[in-house]
């Protein structure tokens, strides 16, 4: 991988690596953990690793526009957040069940 | 002037724009003066237009105009052009003119109906469907014009559609109409596989130069004759015309007396130089359909008792004689005999309308009697168009039968025999409508046992018949003067006095002279005239003198009352399998077949839905596995990609 | 070698918390860790020169999101808290187990191959003289100008967005 950027010595694919570590996290914890707000959590989790990524790309590649991309990325992730949790409230207030995925099911065909 | 041709087509069309959108707040009687004020106005640009041609000569008599290009499609180029030429312009005149004036009539007739804008719309659009169809310069114009007149009397003759049969015959008409329009568009099919366009002058051209095969040239005609006898009402495609007098009479007296059956005989004398290159037979069998329509139908007219149907088969008959005229060469006499019988039957079917109207709704002629006491205008205007149709001289009906007849004795001899006959038939029948109506006992009034049996209130009884109102005794008196001074436009005596001839020969219509020897001539005149005089002195015996009931009867066999029974075996031999066909498609093909076939679809869906649901568990973790798998397959794609290069 | 030990300080700071966030039983101890796993993040960044975007990190995300899910745990009840020993859906964990051993299998093996660039952004190089702030603004101020002000937009929308979801829907006998 060429290295432009002087700003470390550790190659590109070390933190690629790395991002691609957190995201599988992000994803397994999405597909096994029941409380939607750890749910909501481990995609944070994979939005981040993908950040991760932009920004190594930018290193890696010389070009601002990774950086740029993940500044648009946070505030989409922030106006996320917002309304997720906006809809999980509003959906589990008062409920005694918990705020589990597995108690929203009557889409079940 | 020739300049605003397109306005003769352009203002009735106006007129029913205006009118559809706003003819009901138009109200009456305001939206029938516009729709005849259109009309007019349309009748005196086409005056104008007649005599700046009439100032011109030979070739510069045919102008065409285009408007624009209608149809450019491939090898199919169609402009929507007007020709104006004496032929075109000779339609126009009546068309309009008369038009106007049952425009006129109209405002009268339908007062007080329900829809009497709605009324005028359809009629102006009817004017302006008629004028495409005649000002057209291709055939596809023609036949926009065709199709426009075709749905416009559907649409007339069910305007009462509350009436079972009025809906009816509506329908009829369309459907028989359609079977001739069929051939209509077959032949326009083949002229223009043949000849590459659907222009008049191209195809003329083209057949001028001897392109067209002989047999595709007959094909070509008789096709558009089976046009021509589903439009005008000849045998075997006639059935339509006498039903269409369910509709109201302004409609009966325009669209089926004096100008859109008269849409076929046009187009015969239009296509004529395609005769010319088609085998004679083509003209023989227009010759013959034409006589025998003539005859067959004026022996239906003598049995009937509606004074609308006499009038139908006799409109059936004469335009009979004017197929006769084209067949045997005589367009001219063809064309003649179309103005003279537009003015006659016109006033004929209008005077029909007003005896009806005072009679308040009665249209049976066994229960009129006198009404020239209660109704002068009408007997007088009446009386000059039962003259005229007699062929009494000088009324407009003698000289172009005459030349009809002429014509005919000189090609074939049984045809004039015929045409002869159909003569007789046609004074004697329309005398003993004539005296029916007006005079004898006035059936009418009810003996004092009836009057106490149906009470004294009774419109029937309180209400004498009435003189109509001047709306619509002014178009009579207009008409019945055109119907006597009429035969003036084309005098035989000599080849000066024939102004309709004369006028015309620029347009190619064959040319062959109707002055036979001047001998000959006078005596085959006087031989009609006494012929004529001879079915009204029977008339006259039979419905007037003697009034003898058993005699009276014999005259009127069931056989000629029922029409022959056509009606009867058409339904027999088209209806009925046509009824059991369609009973099998929708209870035995469409119920098992196709609905099966829709069902059994249905069922295979629902048990695979039925499958499918239980992939939809609900959970949204689920779900979530759904999308993971995809992008661990979506992964494993870039990396095969990577991997490649 | 001072740059590996930022980057491997780093790394298993944010890994660990990221397992941390998979493995806790209580929401509230994942979002805690989840704030360690974008501290390592930032300090990811910085290495690589992003300094404006890890400062936006830490305030953004530790700052106001993580706050966020805070209060949602706490409006919901904090107690209510899942026995993670226990899955209810048939095979879900093991088929999320394979599923993600094959994504991360593919992920990595990915980080190892050239990739096939098209050209470059027109945002111009990262390694331009100017501070890594400056660069950004000026991209985000210029090329990227509409799509920031259309994110201005979809915050407005998303603050509406949770005002009304959040709303307590009135019942009549709320009214009453």
């Amino acid at each position: 991988m060429n290295l432009v950027a002087a700003t470390t010595s550790v190659p590109g694919a070390w933190y690629l690596a790395v991002a691609a570590v957190l995201f599988t996290i992000g994803a397994v914890g999405l597909l096994s953990r029941r409380n939607v707000l750890v749910m909501f959590m481990c995609v944070e989790l994979m939005l981040n690793a993908v950040n991760l990524t932009f920004v190594t790309f930018a290193r890696m590649l010389d070009d601002i526009g990774g950086q740029v991309l993940v500044f648009f990325t946070l505030v989409v992730a922030a106006a996320e957040v917002v309304v997720g949790l906006a809809i999980i409230v509003s959906i589990f207030r008062g409920r005694v069940e918990g705020a589990t995925a597995d108690s929203a099911n009557i889409l079940k065909g | 002037m020739l300049e605003l041709v397109w306005l003769i087509p352009a203002l009735p069309l106006l007129g029913f724009l205006i009118l559809v959108f706003g003819g009901k707040r138009i109200g009456e009687p305001n939206a029938g003066r516009l729709g005849a004020a259109m009309v007019g106005a349309s009748f005196l640009v086409t005056v104008g237009v007649f005599f700046d041609l009439l100032s011109r000569h030979g070739e510069q008599r045919s102008f065409t105009r285009v408007l624009f290009t209608w149809l450019p499609s491939g090898g199919l180029k169609v402009n929507a052009a007007i020709l104006a030429d004496p032929l075109s312009i000779t339609m126009a005149l009546f068309v309009t003119g008369i038009g106007t004036l049952i425009h006129i009539y109209a405002i009268g007739y339908m007062h007080g109906d329900e829809r009497f804008a709605r009324f005028f719309v359809y009629m102006n659009l009817f004017v302006f469907s008629m004028l495409a169809l005649i000002l057209g310069d291709s055939f596809l114009t023609m036949f926009l014009g065709w199709e426009g007149v075709g749905a416009c009397s559907y649409l007339l003759i069910s305007f009462w559609f509350e009436r079972d049969s009025a809906a009816s015959a509506g329908k009829k008409a369309f459907v028989v109409n359609r079977v001739g329009d069929f051939g209509l568009m077959m032949a326009m099919f083949l002229i223009f596989s043949k000849a590459g366009s659907l222009t008049y002058a191209n195809v003329f051209e083209f057949a001028k130069a001897g392109s067209f095969t002989r047999t595709a040239a007959t094909a070509a005609c008789l096709l558009l004759f089976v046009g021509a006898i589903g439009k005008s009402a000849q045998l075997p495609l006639y059935v339509w015309l006498p039903d269409a007098m369910e509709g109201p009479t302004p409609v009966s007296a325009l669209i089926h007396a004096a100008t859109m059956v008269t849409a076929g005989v046009y187009l015969m004398v239009r296509i004529h130089p395609l005769f010319l290159v088609a085998s004679p037979n083509a003209l023989h069998v227009v010759a013959w359909v034409g006589a025998l329509t003539a005859l067959f139908a004026a022996t239906i007219a003598c049995a009937q008792d509606d004074i609308k149907r006499v009038l139908a088969y006799s409109t059936m008959s004469q335009l009979g004689y004017m197929f006769l005229a084209v067949g045997v060469g005589a367009n001219t006499a063809a064309i003649f005999h179309m103005v003279t019988h537009a003015f006659f039957k016109a006033l004929m079917f209008l005077g029909a309308g007003s005896v009806i109207h005072g009679m308040h709704d009665e249209q049976n002629i066994k229960k009129m009697g006198n009404l020239r006491k209660w109704m002068p205008i009408t007997f007088i205007t009446y009386l000059v168009g039962w003259l005229a149709i007699a062929g009494i001289p000088p009324f407009a009906g003698f000289w172009s039968k005459d030349d009809i007849l002429l014509a005919a004795y000189r090609d074939n001899k049984v045809l004039w025999l015929m045409a002869l006959f159909t003569a007789i038939l046609t004074a004697y029948y329309m005398s003993r409508q004539f005296f029916l109506v007006f005079f004898g006992k006035e059936r009418f009034l009810h003996d004092a046992q009836t009057v106490a049996a149906i009470g004294p209130n009774d419109a029937h009884v309180r209400d004498h018949p009435h003189e109509s109102p001047p709306t619509m005794w002014l178009p009579l008196v207009a008409l019945a003067g055109l119907a006597l001074v009429g035969g003036a436009i084309n005098l035989p005596f000599n080849a000066k006095t024939e102004f309709l001839g004369k006028w015309l020969e620029s347009v190619d219509l064959g040319g062959r002279p109707i002055l036979a020897g001047g001998a000959l001539k006078y005596g085959l005149a006087a031989v009609t005239v006494v012929l004529g005089l001879v079915g009204v002195a029977i008339a006259y015996n039979f419905w007037l003198r003697t009034n003898d009931a058993r005699a009276q009867a014999a005259l009127e066999p069931a056989l000629l009352q029922r029409a022959y029974g056509v009606d009867g075996l058409y339904s027999a031999v088209i209806e009925t399998p046509g009824r059991l066909l369609s009973a099998w498609l929708a209870f035995v093909f469409d119920r098992k077949i196709i609905d099966g076939a829709v069902n059994g679809l249905g069922l295979v869906v629902r048990f695979a839905g039925g499958k499918l649901r239980k992939l939809q568990t609900g959970y949204v973790r689920n779900y979530a596995l759904g999308i993971a798998g995809g992008m661990v397959l979506l992964l494993a794609y870039a990396l095969a990609r990577a991997g490649i290069q | 070698m001072v740059d590996w030990i930022v980057f491997v300080v780093g790394a298993v700071i944010a890994i660990a918390g990221a397992l941390g966030v998979l493995a806790a039983k209580q929401p509230v101890h994942s979002a805690v860790l989840l704030v360690m796993t974008l501290f390592g993040v930032a300090v990811l960044f910085v290495s690589q020169e992003a300094h404006f975007l890890a400062a936006v990190q830490v305030i953004v995300y530790a700052g106001a999101i993580v706050v966020l899910f805070l209060f949602v745990i706490m409006l919901l009840g904090v107690d209510r808290s899942e026995d993670v020993r226990v899955e209810t859906l048939k095979a879900q964990r093991q088929i999320a187990a394979v599923l993600g051993v094959l994504a991360l299998a593919e992920l990595v093996a990915l980080s190892r191959f050239h990739f096939v660039l098209g050209t470059k952004s027109v945002a111009g190089a990262a390694s331009e003289p100017g501070a890594n702030v400056e660069l950004i603004g000026k991209s985000v101020f210029t090329r990227y100008l509409y799509p920031f002000e259309i994110t201005s937009v979809l915050l407005v929308i998303a603050v509406i967005g949770a005002v009304v979801l959040s709303r307590r829907i009135r019942t009549s006998e709320d009214v009453r």
